[in-house]
């Protein structure tokens, strides 16, 4: 009995995602609050913040490499926060992960090809040995590693490779969501791009579905078709990637656009619009926006009431209401 | 009047392990003038750090200076013993900042205590006072109040940690300043509020810096002259406008453009380069860059390139070698 | 792929050749062993020694370890008798011969029960946290605050003085040192990346311990357990020699040395002798011991 499955379904959906982590005895740690989103198969979401912005736990949460506190994912139309781990062996076929560094997502005791081939082994994916040894070869081609590399051991291999392995390894159970946990962050800008080509490449040959973590907005705006920009748990701005860049709208935001050093000396500014500050705590956040102490835009009706998220224009949305009000109508 | 400050010729550096001797710098040539920032950009396993520790003679054992000269205010540091060194010119006259904020500083001594002692060491009698006096400045200057001073290192933040051993690093007020990446850990909002941050001490001291970095947009925003290392060697060399505005350059610095993500441009694929770096242990003979340029000709895989100039612009690539606005530099034996 | 056993030190260029040939870490870490000489010579020793104790009975007539004869007892090192004689008569080289058997077997059983079990305990500790973990650490301190050799000596009187109740002693006592090393060993590694990944592709926990966990943990176990071969020969000798451990006339190293323990001014070759093959014993799995942790220094590596 297979589930039917529907077109306009979107593949994956978070509604009011949350993880808190418990801090001494009586706090809490709001690491992803109230996060929703809904991805259309195929396609790439793009999760951008700066550390402490929960990106990565949000990324461990939908695979369920963490327990969330609240919310629901839905997979395919169904619920999976409520199942247990043994329950979850089947979704995890469909949902993988590919690490950020490729120095240490890699056991350094299983050669190249044992490393691809665990997955397979471990799910008794194929009955027949050889069929196995065919797809993890057939799998490491269309990662680019060469087959002399097959009994090659982490150690021996450089940064970019090691990746290849990681990506290779996310692929060879032919699963429909991939969760990118910054897989490039360590890698060197030349090889990046390698990288990056590869995966969206994957995208249209297999129609894979991305959920791109990263802290680099200039990464993300090439293979992402929707961004979401989180800081300290919350999802402060989302739009389509495009528009994303044109209009960005939240303070953060831009500081975000703005700090990035462009590599072109006519931009050279003598004073960009550099945010101040430092991260606030995310443990028993005050309700307010929570990026209001380091907001130059910052009124007094930014504290005391949590920001919603408004739709400003066609699935561009925002949780700044002074920002909304200062938008062209 | 631009004052020489720091000339690096024809520096040579290896590593020697009992398996194998890796040649880690070869044959690179820079100066430097006093208040100037020079951009050291390269991939990892370009040397940049090794020249970096060459510099300041804080090499491993396994590395070793096989030739050349660090010329450093008139005198050749190479020639330096090693107690001088530590008295004179580190910490006194070249400082140098690394990467990781996390582990550069002590997490067993207060923050102010570290830049005291640092005051401390190349300070003869100097009473306590003034010493405590220097380090509320200094860590003013770096944008942290000085109450403080008396906290330890863990409760700070990466950019404030960060702040902290510029701190340590300016506190003596030295001529050159080694930043080697220290902005590649931090958050990117953090690091424009570094790199600002350093951007106006460097104004407002007159210190000179060498910014180590595979970043090609933070050198647009700080440096005033870049120099592109490849391999052990410098490949290309030149001021802002060499680099960033003229269109003539070196294959490997094309590529490392290719392959940004651009916010401007809104490219569908990104060029990466081919390939990777070769092993320094296993050089090709001719040009290190042979087996990723989109140029290779059959020279290139026979004879190390020549070097060609262009007023400040220098390259060193067999593309140039027809070009009537380059001509060949000789000073360099190839 | 060329193995190398014994014989020449490879060079630098065959290291480099083997090591792009998909050279596994254990093969690199066997050929950067081989340069290490002491390590090698100690590495012969100790193999000589295992062979001397298997074939024992080919090598010297196992008569001769009981045989009494006391026309020529308390006599030094002679031609007959390589190590001379004791107070019974009896030839001192045939009872170490034989001894060795005693002592490197139970030195080797008491390692393997020790650090499989405390192993084993402290990998879960480590995996599963929490109740788990605490529950086996405070067992574990309580046995930690009781005295290696007192432990032993409470385990061997309560089952009396067999080379079984022995192993069984010094494993107890040695259980608990094993269980904090792993669990360290594992707690560096359980927060990896790699681990996630297992998890990620759902592994099971049994699993990931087994195959991504402990094969990652095996450097310090493995230097940890050939100095500890060491320390339990000198245990046993020094339990026997109080008394408590082997009991005379079987021939242990330690129990020889027990019955000359008068003789050290009148005939010091009865204790000295036998003590040289236990300090020359131990000395030999220390070397390959510090060999090996040499060679899996990661600093090593280019």
């Amino acid at each position: 009995m297979g589930s039917r499955i529907d077109q306009d379904v979107p593949i994956l959906e978070l509604k009011h995602l949350k993880k808190y982590f418990r801090v001494g005895k009586n706090h809490n740690l709001h690491a992803v609050d109230d996060i929703n989103a809904s991805i259309a198969r195929g396609t790439t979401l793009g999760v951008v913040g700066e550390s402490g912005c929960g990106k990565t736990t949000l990324g461990r949460a939908i695979l369920k490499l963490i327990e969330p506190t609240d919310g629901q994912i839905l997979f395919e139309g169904v619920d999976i926060v409520p199942l247990r781990q043994k329950q979850m062996r089947p979704i995890r076929l469909s949902m993988q992960i590919i690490f950020q560094d490729p120095y240490s997502s890699l056991n350094p005791r299983k050669s190249v090809f044992e490393t691809i081939a665990t997955p397979l082994i471990v799910n008794k994916v194929f009955k027949d040995k050889k069929e196995m040894e065919k797809r993890v070869r057939s799998i490491m081609d269309t990662c680019g590693l060469t087959r002399r590399l097959e009994n090659s051991y982490p150690h021996e291999l450089d940064g970019g490779r090691r990746q290849r392995i990681g990506v290779a390894r996310a692929l060879v159970l032919k699963p429909k969501v991939i969760i990118c946990d910054e897989p490039v962050s360590a890698l060197d800008v030349s090889i990046q791009a390698q990288i990056l080509n590869l995966l969206m490449d994957l995208q249209d040959e297999m129609g894979l579905t991305y959920i791109f973590i990263t802290h680099d907005l200039s990464v993300v705006k090439h293979i992402s078709h929707d961004i979401m920009v989180m800081y300290l748990g919350k999802c402060i701005e989302k739009a389509p990637s495009k528009e994303m860049f044109i209009n960005p709208v939240h303070p953060y935001t831009k500081a975000l656009l703005a700090a990035i050093p462009i590599p072109d000396i006519s931009s050279r500014t003598t004073k960009m619009e550099i945010v101040r500050g430092e991260l606030t705590s995310p443990i028993d956040p005050e309700p307010g926006c929570r990026f209001a102490p380091r907001c130059s835009y910052f009124q007094p009706s930014c504290s005391g009431q949590d920001m919603e998220l408004n739709e400003i224009s066609p699935n561009h949305f925002v949780a700044c209401p002074v920002m909304e009000k200062m938008l062209p109508k | 009047m631009s004052v020489e400050l720091l000339k690096v010729e024809n520096l040579e550096v290896i590593y020697k392990t009992t398996q194998e001797t890796v040649q880690a710098v070869n044959k690179i040539s820079f100066t430097l003038n006093k208040g100037e920032t020079l951009g050291l950009v390269g991939e990892t396993g370009a040397g940049k750090t090794t020249t970096a520790l060459a510099i300041m003679q804080l090499l491993p054992k396994t590395g070793k200076i096989l030739a050349g000269s660090i010329t450093f205010d008139g005198r050749n540091l190479l020639e330096l013993s090693d107690e001088e060194m530590r008295l004179r010119i580190r910490g006194e006259k070249i400082a140098m900042i690394f990467q990781d904020p996390m582990t550069a500083l002590n997490p067993v001594m207060t923050v102010g205590e570290q830049i005291a002692e640092a005051i401390r060491y190349h300070s003869e009698n100097i009473k306590e006072d003034e010493i405590q006096k220097r380090v509320d400045e200094v860590l003013e200057m770096v944008g942290i109040q000085a109450s403080r001073k008396y906290e330890y290192p863990h409760q700070f933040s990466g950019g404030m940690k960060q702040r902290v051993v510029i701190a340590i690093a300016l506190s003596c007020e030295p001529d050159l300043l080694i930043a080697d990446e220290p902005t590649t850990a931090l958050d990117v909002t953090i690091q424009a509020q570094v790199l600002a941050m350093m951007g106006e001490l460097r104004d407002r001291l007159g210190t000179a810096m060498v910014m180590i970095t595979h970043d090609l947009g933070v050198v647009a925003q700080i440096c005033d002259k870049v120099a592109v290392m490849y391999a052990g060697e410098l490949i290309e060399k030149g001021t802002l406008e060499d680099i960033y505005v003229s269109k003539d350059h070196h294959p490997y610095t094309d590529g490392l453009f290719g392959a940004l993500p651009n916010l401007v441009k809104g490219t569908d694929r990104l060029a990466p380069i081919v390939g990777l770096m070769p092993d320094p242990s296993k050089l090709p003979v001719g040009c290190n860059f042979q087996d990723r340029c989109p140029h290779c000709m059959d020279i290139c895989k026979a004879k190390k390139p020549e070097v060609y100039m262009n007023r400040t612009h220098m390259i060193e690539c067999y593309l140039f070698s027809n070009n009537e606005s380059w001509r060949r530099d000789h000073g360099k034996q190839n | 792929m060329k193995t190398f056993l014994f014989g020449k030190k490879p060079t630098a260029d065959e290291l480099i050749e083997v090591e792009s040939q998909g050279l596994s870490r254990s093969k690199e870490i066997w050929m950067r062993l081989m340069r290490d000489k002491s390590s090698m010579i100690s590495l012969g020793v100790i193999v000589i020694l295992v062979l001397v104790a298997i074939f024992a009975n080919l090598l010297i007539n196992k008569s001769l370890v009981t045989e009494q004869n006391v026309a020529e007892r308390i006599q030094g090192p002679s031609a007959k008798h390589w190590f001379g004689t004791d107070l019974y008569g009896r030839d001192i080289f045939a009872r170490v011969v034989y001894g060795s058997r005693i002592s490197l077997s139970i030195g080797i059983f008491t390692v393997i029960i020790s650090t499989t079990i405390g192993g084993l305990l402290g990998a879960v500790a480590a995996y599963y946290g929490g109740v788990t973990d605490s529950i086996i650490m405070r067992i574990t301190d309580v046995f930690l605050a009781i005295p290696e050799q007192l432990l032993a000596m409470t385990v061997v009187a309560a089952l009396g003085a067999t080379p079984l109740s022995v192993i069984a002693a010094l494993s107890v006592a040695v259980i608990p040192n094993r269980t904090r090393l792993v669990r360290s060993a594992v707690l560096g590694i359980v927060d990896s990346q790699y681990v996630e990944a297992a998890r990620a592709v759902g592994m099971k926990s049994q699993g990931i311990i087994l195959k991504e966990i402990i094969p990652n943990t095996l450097g310090p176990i493995i230097v940890v357990s050939t100095q500890g071969i060491a320390s339990i020969i000198l245990t046993v000798s020094s339990l026997s020699y109080l008394g408590v451990g082997i009991q005379p006339p079987t021939p242990e190293w330690g129990s020889i040395i027990f019955e000359a323990r008068e003789f050290l001014r009148i005939a010091p070759y009865m204790i000295l002798l036998p003590g040289l093959v236990i300090v020359l014993t131990a000395l030999a799995f220390n070397l390959v011991g510090d060999g090996l942790r040499d060679a899996l220094d990661p600093r090593l590596k280019d």
